[in-house]
């Protein structure tokens, strides 16, 4: 045999699928791939940093949860990171690549504020909202439903045509900015009208309340809609195979373009939301990738819109988290973003033990 | 016979999640011999040559080539120890020639000459009886050709243990019987030959051994000489089972579905279908044979309203009313909107018929999800179907709420041709609706399909094993390249019979739509 050793070298292991796992499992094996992820960075941040990485994760806790106002924060970029998740869900679930949420959500926030811009003053404020509202949510649907009825009718692919709507919504807000802001700085002041009221006294000191209760609905309306609805059905169908909608009889075209305008519209109201309870105002920059980290707590979630309130808050906390971090230690933000980075690596990383196994070869001692 | 063992297997265990596709086992293969090796579908020869040739890896056991123990990671491995596979599934390039698609892949630091390649191709095939044309593209060539390369570039390789992957599923009897007689004389030259198959007649006929593996397990290996096919049924299955099919007589016949001159075109623009013209009628079971890709799958599905016509019609005779309607230009939705009760099995069940991640309830669903006005579903007698299914077809599941790529071929098969039959169906099409399938599922298929039958359903089978379309189906309707080359009376004619027909190139006269028509008068 020991003139063979380069031929009988057996690989140190192979990997093998699993079967299902149970939750528990499962669960574990996440806890433990964020434990792996934090140890790693900790010893990252003594290395690289210098710092102790106790106070690191003690900051970004606080950055978060520290005092009432944070709190308040963490809601609403939760929420309005959720409502745009929430959007661009259905649409995944179909298997339709819309990587144009931005876009949708950008000309939303667009129309919102025109809205404003325009009537504001001269229509009592909840009819401007309610005008906003409907605006935002036209402008998100024909964002949406440009490339939908394209690829239902000519198959032509979503993702670019998604992808350059982006550029095309950013460009108009541009313009706008241009033609509303006359000292040409593109800098439109917040807007006088057309704010989403507080409600509940002294809880919604910083007016977020109606913000969060609004996608909270939202989150369990699309949980029955997907799960429920003949639509949802429909959705999952056309998604896992359109031979199999065909077969049954199921009109793809009209599912795909249909999917595409409750996309829209939840875009259109992530917009208008946007407008009316965060930013009173718009840039080229309002949306902020949202629409891009959208698609990611979705497919993190498994389109599962209960499970998406997870994946958003960890984005959302990772993020306040870093920005916290960033102020404290006084370093700029290229280290956060690789803790953020490592830490969503790890999270994701962590699926593959929990579909595949990897079967180490035991060294067989030599007889 | 001095025999000297070429490969030998020493407790190989292979397990996927759960499902241990293979466990312990110790198989030899001599030089200058056909082993077959002989199971149901699911019970690991699949797995176990593709450990040979390198596409899996054992998690645990030995293999040990000419008495030195081998580690195949991957087939340039195999390919290093003289094993070569011929899978199921071809895998060569269409633009190429059979030439090109024989030396791709080879790192001899050789300059390329295809020249000296289609040489050696040459050479090759003459010494084993093969005919082949090195320089003709693989889209021009037929199945058999194809494989014929693929054996080919095996050879070409060096190899001296061949595996073949179930080869004669997608040739007629002739190119079957052509087939082992070119592996009879590579076994003659002294190479070691492994053919993997479930056919029992092709074992006896064939092999010099065979090894029997039933659930993963090596249950033995015997000389083909000593045994019959009713004693590797009982090894196979693991009990006595009896292996007639009931043909109930024909009672009476209906007039169901008439199709007159149809033809269509792939979206390549091929001709897909040409003038095909045919009757099924109530209360018998037509069966449709031909070579793999000759037109059946789209002849079932212009029938279903998938596959666009060019011209011709297709005319349903309502059994209640007597009305007569034509469904050509209807969409599958439209079709059962006019009140056609048509039931169709597809030959990709879960690409196709099924919803592969959803879980049985919501499968039975999707013939049923639409009624009623309320936009939400109902999950209540679509629960209560998938548990019936359940129970009368003894679908083997860990639950209703487990997702339908769970379940083994032969119980998803059971799941979906249960929902079609659950529509109560005038018309029942089912395209290969045994491939893959055990035995005992097998039958339980044929005996549905004879229900159906005696219900006064046109049921209309397309099948690949003709001993079962000859004892199964009244008449047999064979296609070549998408047109009919004949209707017999499948009570009388032979398997040979239909062989020839299936590889007839030559049209039938175009006035064959109404002979064919009163073919079964």
């Amino acid at each position: 045999m020991a003139k063979n050793t380069t031929r009988t070298r057996e690989p140190l292991f192979h990997v093998a699928k699993r079967g299902q796992m149970p939750l528990w499992k499962s669960l574990a094996i996440r806890i433990c791939a964020i434990l792996a992820a934090l140890l790693f960075c900790g010893v990252l941040c003594i290395v690289v940093l210098g710092k102790n990485p106790i106070s690191f994760y003690d900051n970004m806790f606080k950055g978060v949860f520290g005092t009432k106002r944070r709190i308040w924060k963490m809601l609403k970029d939760l929420a309005v990171l959720l409502c745009v998740s929430l959007a661009v869900t259905p649409a995944f679930k179909m298997r339709y690549w819309n990587i144009g949420a931005e876009g949708q959500v950008h000309m939303s926030c667009l129309a919102s504020v025109a809205c404003a811009f325009y009537l504001g003053g001269s229509v009592p404020n909840n009819l401007l909202l309610v005008i906003m509202l409907l605006a935002a949510i036209t402008a998100g649907a024909i964002w949406a439903v440009i490339p939908a009825i394209f690829k239902a009718i000519w198959n032509t692919n979503e993702t670019l045509f998604t992808l350059m709507m982006n550029y095309i919504a950013t460009s108009l807000v541009a313009f706008f900015l241009v033609v509303w802001v006359p000292s040409g700085s593109s800098a439109l002041g917040e807007l006088s009208a057309g704010w989403l009221p507080t409600i509940g006294g002294a809880i919604d000191k910083y007016g977020y309340l109606l913000l969060v209760l609004i996608v909270a609905l939202l989150t369990v309306a699309m949980f029955i809609y997907l799960k429920y609805s003949k639509h949802g059905y429909e959705i999952s169908v056309v998604g896992e195979s359109r031979k199999t909608a065909c077969y049954i009889g199921i009109n793809v075209k009209k599912v795909i373009i249909r999917t595409l305008i409750v996309s829209g519209v939840l875009c259109g109201i992530a917009g208008f939301l946007i407008v009316s309870a965060l930013d009173h105002s718009i840039t080229v920059d309002t949306v902020g990738g949202r629409g891009f980290t959208a698609i990611m707590v979705s497919w993190l979630g498994k389109f599962n819109p209960f499970v998406m309130i997870l994946t958003s808050f960890l984005m959302v906390f990772l993020q306040q988290g870093s920005d916290q971090v960033v102020s404290a230690f006084r370093i700029n933000d290229t280290f956060t973003s690789i803790v953020t980075g490592i830490i969503l690596f790890f999270i994701i990383g962590c699926e593959f033990f929990i579909n595949y196994k990897l079967i180490f070869h035991k060294k067989e001692g030599k007889k | 016979m001095n025999k000297t063992v070429a490969l030998d297997l020493r407790g190989i265990t292979k397990a996927f999640g759960k499902v241990v596709a293979n466990n312990n086992v110790d198989l030899s293969v001599y030089e200058g011999e056909i082993l077959a090796i002989l199971g149901e579908n699911g019970c690991g020869k699949t797995t176990l040559m593709n450990m040979i040739a390198g596409i899996y890896y054992p998690d645990k056991g030995q293999i040990i080539v000419k008495g030195e123990e081998v580690v195949i990671r991957s087939p340039k491995d195999a390919f290093e120890h003289g094993i070569g596979m011929i899978h199921q599934h071809f895998k060569l390039v269409d633009v190429f020639s059979a030439g090109e698609n024989v030396v791709l892949g080879i790192d001899d630091k050789k300059r390329y000459n295809i020249k000296d390649v289609n040489n050696r191709v040459l050479e090759i095939s003459e010494r084993y009886g093969f005919s082949i044309d090195p320089k003709k593209k693989i889209y021009e060539m037929s199945v058999s050709e194809k494989q014929t390369v693929e054996i080919i570039k095996v050879l070409y390789r060096g190899a001296e243990i061949l595996i073949l992957d179930e080869p004669t599923a997608v040739l007629t009897p002739q190119e079957t019987e052509t087939l082992f007689s070119v592996l009879r004389r590579m076994r003659d030259d002294g190479k070691s030959i492994i053919i993997i198959t479930h056919k029992l007649h092709e074992v006896l006929s064939v092999s010099d051994r065979v090894a029997v593996l039933r659930k993963g397990e090596h249950i033995a290996t015997v000389n083909t000489a000593e045994t019959s096919e009713s004693e590797l049924t009982e090894m196979m299955v693991g009990k006595k089972i009896e292996l007639n099919i009931d043909r109930s007589a024909v009672a009476e016949l209906a007039e169901r579905l008439v199709v007159s001159g149809i033809n269509s075109y792939d979206s390549d623009g091929i001709k897909v279908l040409d003038n095909i013209c045919f009757t099924a009628n109530g209360g018998e079971i037509l069966g449709i044979a031909g070579i793999a890709g000759s037109g059946q799958r789209e002849l079932l599905e212009a029938i279903a309203g998938l596959q666009p016509l060019e011209s011709g019609e297709i005319t349903y005779n309502d059994p209640k009313s007597g009305e007569r309607v034509n469904l050509r230009d209807k969409t599958p939705l439209q079709i059962r909107e006019m009140g056609v009760r048509l039931s169709f099995v597809p030959e990709d069940r879960l690409g196709m018929g099924l919803v592969a991640n959803m879980d049985i309830t919501d499968n039975m669903m999707l013939r049923s999800y639409r009624r009623g006005k309320s936009a939400f579903l109902n999950r209540k007698n679509p629960r209560a179907l998938a548990g019936e299914i359940v129970e009368s077809l003894e679908v083997v599941t860990p639950g209703l709420s487990t997702p339908v790529r769970r379940l083994s071929g032969g119980n998803v098969q059971k799941v979906l041709v249960g929902r079609e039959i659950a529509a109560a169906p005038t018309v029942f099409m089912a395209a290969y609706p045994v491939r893959g399938l055990d035995i005992n599922s097998s039958y339980m298929i044929y005996n549905l399909l004879n229900e159906q039958k005696e219900k006064g359903v046109a049921v209309i089978f397309v099948g690949e094993d003709l001993d079962v379309l000859v004892a199964l189906c009244d008449r047999i309707l064979v296609i070549n390249s998408g047109r009919i080359t004949g209707v017999v009376d499948a009570r009388t004619s032979t398997k040979e019979e239909i062989g020839l027909l299936m590889t007839k190139t030559d049209k039938a006269p175009a006035e064959s739509c109404e002979k064919e028509d009163r073919c079964d008068g």
